[in-house]
């Protein structure tokens, strides 16, 4: 490769183009890792978080075109989608927490119970409503700048130079990414109630005996990372693609695990290890158009490779919360 | 209490044949009416998406014709059984693989990509080495050990020296592999006959050989499946290698204390566990599909936990649980065609089958059992991420 089509590529990778790709490819991964995070810090480890991205993206598309032909409004169903997609994310989410919670079941084992699960059923709606039939998906939602009210806001700011159209042409459940991940990270370690949430992580015994429910702390704690799980899900059918393919989260809620561990189970960490994760995605069609002559599936092989690579560098300097995967026996 | 006591004594002191055969069935009990719950809920399933209440003899008609259809399609249609037990075949293999690497405290959720490893380096041998017959054969399947051992000990390896955890190292690998074997199939070893892309067929000397007359595609495979799950499960209980890796298994720091290296524990472990699932696609390729096309879904990799799980990981018990998925699986496309379900019910009730056997709690409690006095031991799998 000559230096002239490195140089083209890495102009072209650093474009503003190229970030604001990274910061909307980075929302799935982020929201699973918020996922993650909410659940292992109260001592429960979450491997079901692509099973549940991947129903909530069903249900939620599901969700907006049959609310969509009944209601005939886009942006109202695409609410019902949303509504539906998180309803799923809290269901699987409690599912996860009896198995692991009341029933003690080995906790990788329940989360991989969820991931068939999840294929399964959605296999099974998608051939039994979606394949033929189906009514008609009404799109995704708008960017912020064209919403009434905020929309006009949203897009004077955009015009600020490099943060503007960073920041203020996002998408919803993009926006909303960024506003958890300030959220999560203020609930955990600046409230009582995150406190409460690192100490049944850490050490459970020591939190009962203080009086913190340590069963109620979990399950709580596990249905707001499957909440945010569902939101992932939703960013899949209601925000990027709009409609709904098997498969299609392809590992993402797995590669948020990763993003969790690299950032140390710390909200801003693993925010900034998404970002990297979806680089290596970003910059994908600008190889492949640079460098034609390497097949494609190698650039795809990227991001899956990244995620072995910053796995072996890092699992051993990174400590997961103490308690992270064990039973509680109160 | 005191009385109890003697008898408990008793028993351990003489445990003969009767005790065996009672603790056998006494461990099936709960995978049975797993399986057994399973398929009710999804007669359930099926009953509320194809009418329900709405069109109630419907309803009832339909889960009537897809459960016949698919005990017909299994077992009773001209070839149902041999096509039965053709389907077991990978599952024998893929759950070897998972129920192994549990054996040694690993989860193996990357059958499913040393699987295509097994089938890519399979049919490339198959195709583009000429041999003599018999030995053409044995060093295809070596070769398909070989290419999914590789696959298998990296994450062994990664696991060993950095911590990093198999479960997600597996699953990268598996897209990986995918990614690679499209490139191989579609790219390097693409047929130049044909419009759809696939591998060249593999030569006759590669080929497993079948035991019935032409339709009938029941090959070798399967009876290599059986020997192989014998002879895992002689590795596990009569040899040094295999009590390392139970006593890995259960408790990996014990077994440092006792002198056993861990890290060549769980290479070997992942090594043996992804050479299995590789055997498991060259079988495939060589016994049945005769070469490996692009897209192929096998589908092995998810389904082999569920094998695994349901036969409590112990390697002869992986043979009817193999069966078991081997006959859904048949049995799916006479279903579909019977009654309009669509044969992704069957994904649904293995998924259901695998909850109900990973939390027997709610087996016992649907159908009040008492907890057995000698559970059965469990290896933790949930060790954090280090």
């Amino acid at each position: 490769m000559s230096s002239d089509v490195i140089l083209s590529i890495i102009t072209a990778a650093l474009s503003i183009a190229t970030f604001q790709a990274t910061v909307r490819l980075a929302t799935p991964i982020t929201l699973a890792a918020l996922c993650g995070i909410w659940s292992e810090r109260s001592g429960v480890v979450n491997i079901g978080i692509e099973g549940i991205m991947l129903s909530a993206a069903c249900t939620g598309f599901l969700g907006t075109i049959y609310a969509n032909q009944a209601l005939g409004s886009k942006s109202v169903s695409l609410f019902v989608g949303l509504v539906a997609a998180l309803a799923t994310g809290l269901l699987l989410a409690l599912l996860l927490g009896v198995l692991a919670v009341r029933f003690k079941t080995d906790q990788i084992i329940a989360g991989t119970v969820i991931n068939i699960l999840a294929v399964g059923a959605t296999g099974y709606i998608y051939r039994r409503y979606l394949a033929t039939d189906a009514p008609v998906a009404p799109g995704v939602l708008s960017p912020i700048t064209d919403w009434p009210l905020i929309g006009p806001v949203f897009s004077a700011l955009s015009h600020i130079p490099i943060i503007g159209p960073l920041l203020f042409t996002l998408q919803p459940i993009a926006l909303s990414m960024l506003i958890l991940v300030a959220l999560t990270h203020y609930i955990l370690f600046y409230t009582p109630w995150g406190l409460r949430t690192r100490s049944v992580g850490e050490n459970p015994r020591a939190a009962d005996t203080l009086g913190i429910n340590v069963f109620r702390m979990r399950y709580t704690d596990v249905l707001i990372g499957g909440a945010i799980a569902g939101l992932a899900g939703a960013w899949y059918t209601l925000e990027q693609v709009g409609v709904f393919t098997p498969n299609m989260t392809a590992g993402r809620g797995f590669i948020g695990l990763a993003a969790m561990i690299f950032g140390k189970w710390n909200p801003v960490g693993a925010f900034l290890a998404a970002l990297l994760f979806a680089f290596a995605e970003a910059i994908q069609p600008i190889l492949q158009t640079q460098a034609p002559q390497v097949p494609y599936q190698f650039f795809a092989m990227i991001p899956y490779l990244l995620t072995i690579i910053v796995l072996a560098g890092l699992v051993g300097r990174a400590t997961p919360p103490a308690a992270d995967g064990k039973p509680y026996e109160a | 209490m005191a009385t109890t006591a003697p008898t408990v004594q008793t028993q351990a002191q003489k445990p003969g044949w009767p005790d065996t055969i009672r603790r056998v069935l006494n461990s099936m009990v709960v995978p049975v009416l797993a399986v057994i719950t399973a398929l009710a809920v999804g007669a359930v399933i099926i009953f509320f998406t194809s009418g329900g209440f709405g069109n109630p003899s419907q309803a009832f008609q339909t889960v009537f014709l897809a459960y016949q259809g698919l005990i017909e399609g299994a077992f009773l249609k001209e070839r149902g059984f041999s096509e039965t037990l053709v389907a077991t075949t990978p599952y024998i293999f893929s759950g070897l693989a998972v129920a192994f690497a549990f054996k040694g405290g690993l989860f193996n959720i990357g059958a499913e990509g040393q699987f295509f490893l097994g089938a890519v380096t399979a049919a490339w041998v198959g195709f583009a080495v000429g041999m003599p017959p018999v030995i053409h054969l044995i060093f295809a399947l070596a070769m398909g050990f070989l290419g999914g051992a590789m696959w298998g000990a990296i994450p062994g390896f990664l696991k060993a020296r950095t911590g990093a955890h198999e479960v997600i190292t597996t699953i990268m690998l598996n897209y990986t592999a995918f990614l690679l074997v499209d490139w191989l199939v579609t790219g390097p070893f693409r047929s130049k006959t044909g419009t759809a892309p696939k591998t060249p067929d593999v030569l006759e000397s590669a080929r497993l050989p079948t035991f019935f007359a032409a339709p009938d595609r029941l090959h070798l495979g399967f009876v290599l499946a059986v020997v192989t799950a014998i002879f895992i499960w002689w590795v596990l209980n009569k040899t040094t290698l295999g009590f390392e890796i139970r006593t890995v298994g259960a408790n990996r720091f014990a077994a440092q204390y006792a002198g056993i290296s861990v890290a060549r524990i769980f290479v070997l472990t992942m090594a043996i566990a992804g050479g299995l699932a590789g055997v498991s696609g060259a079988v495939e390729v060589l016994g049945l599909q005769h070469n490996l096309p692009a897209f192929f879904s096998a589908g092995y990799g998810f389904d082999s936990i569920a094998v695994a799980l349901l036969a409590h990981s112990d390697p002869i018990g992986v043979i009817p649980s193999a069966f078991l998925f081997g006959a859904l699986r048949n049995g799916a496309d006479l279903m579909e065609l019977r009654s309009g379900v669509s044969k992704q019910i069957i994904s649904i009730i293995q998924a259901l089958i695998l909850l109900f056997v990973a939390a027997p709690e709610i087996i016992r409690a649907l159908y009040r059992i008492r907890k057995p006095e000698t559970a059965i031991e469990e290896t933790p799998l949930t060790q954090g991420w280090g």
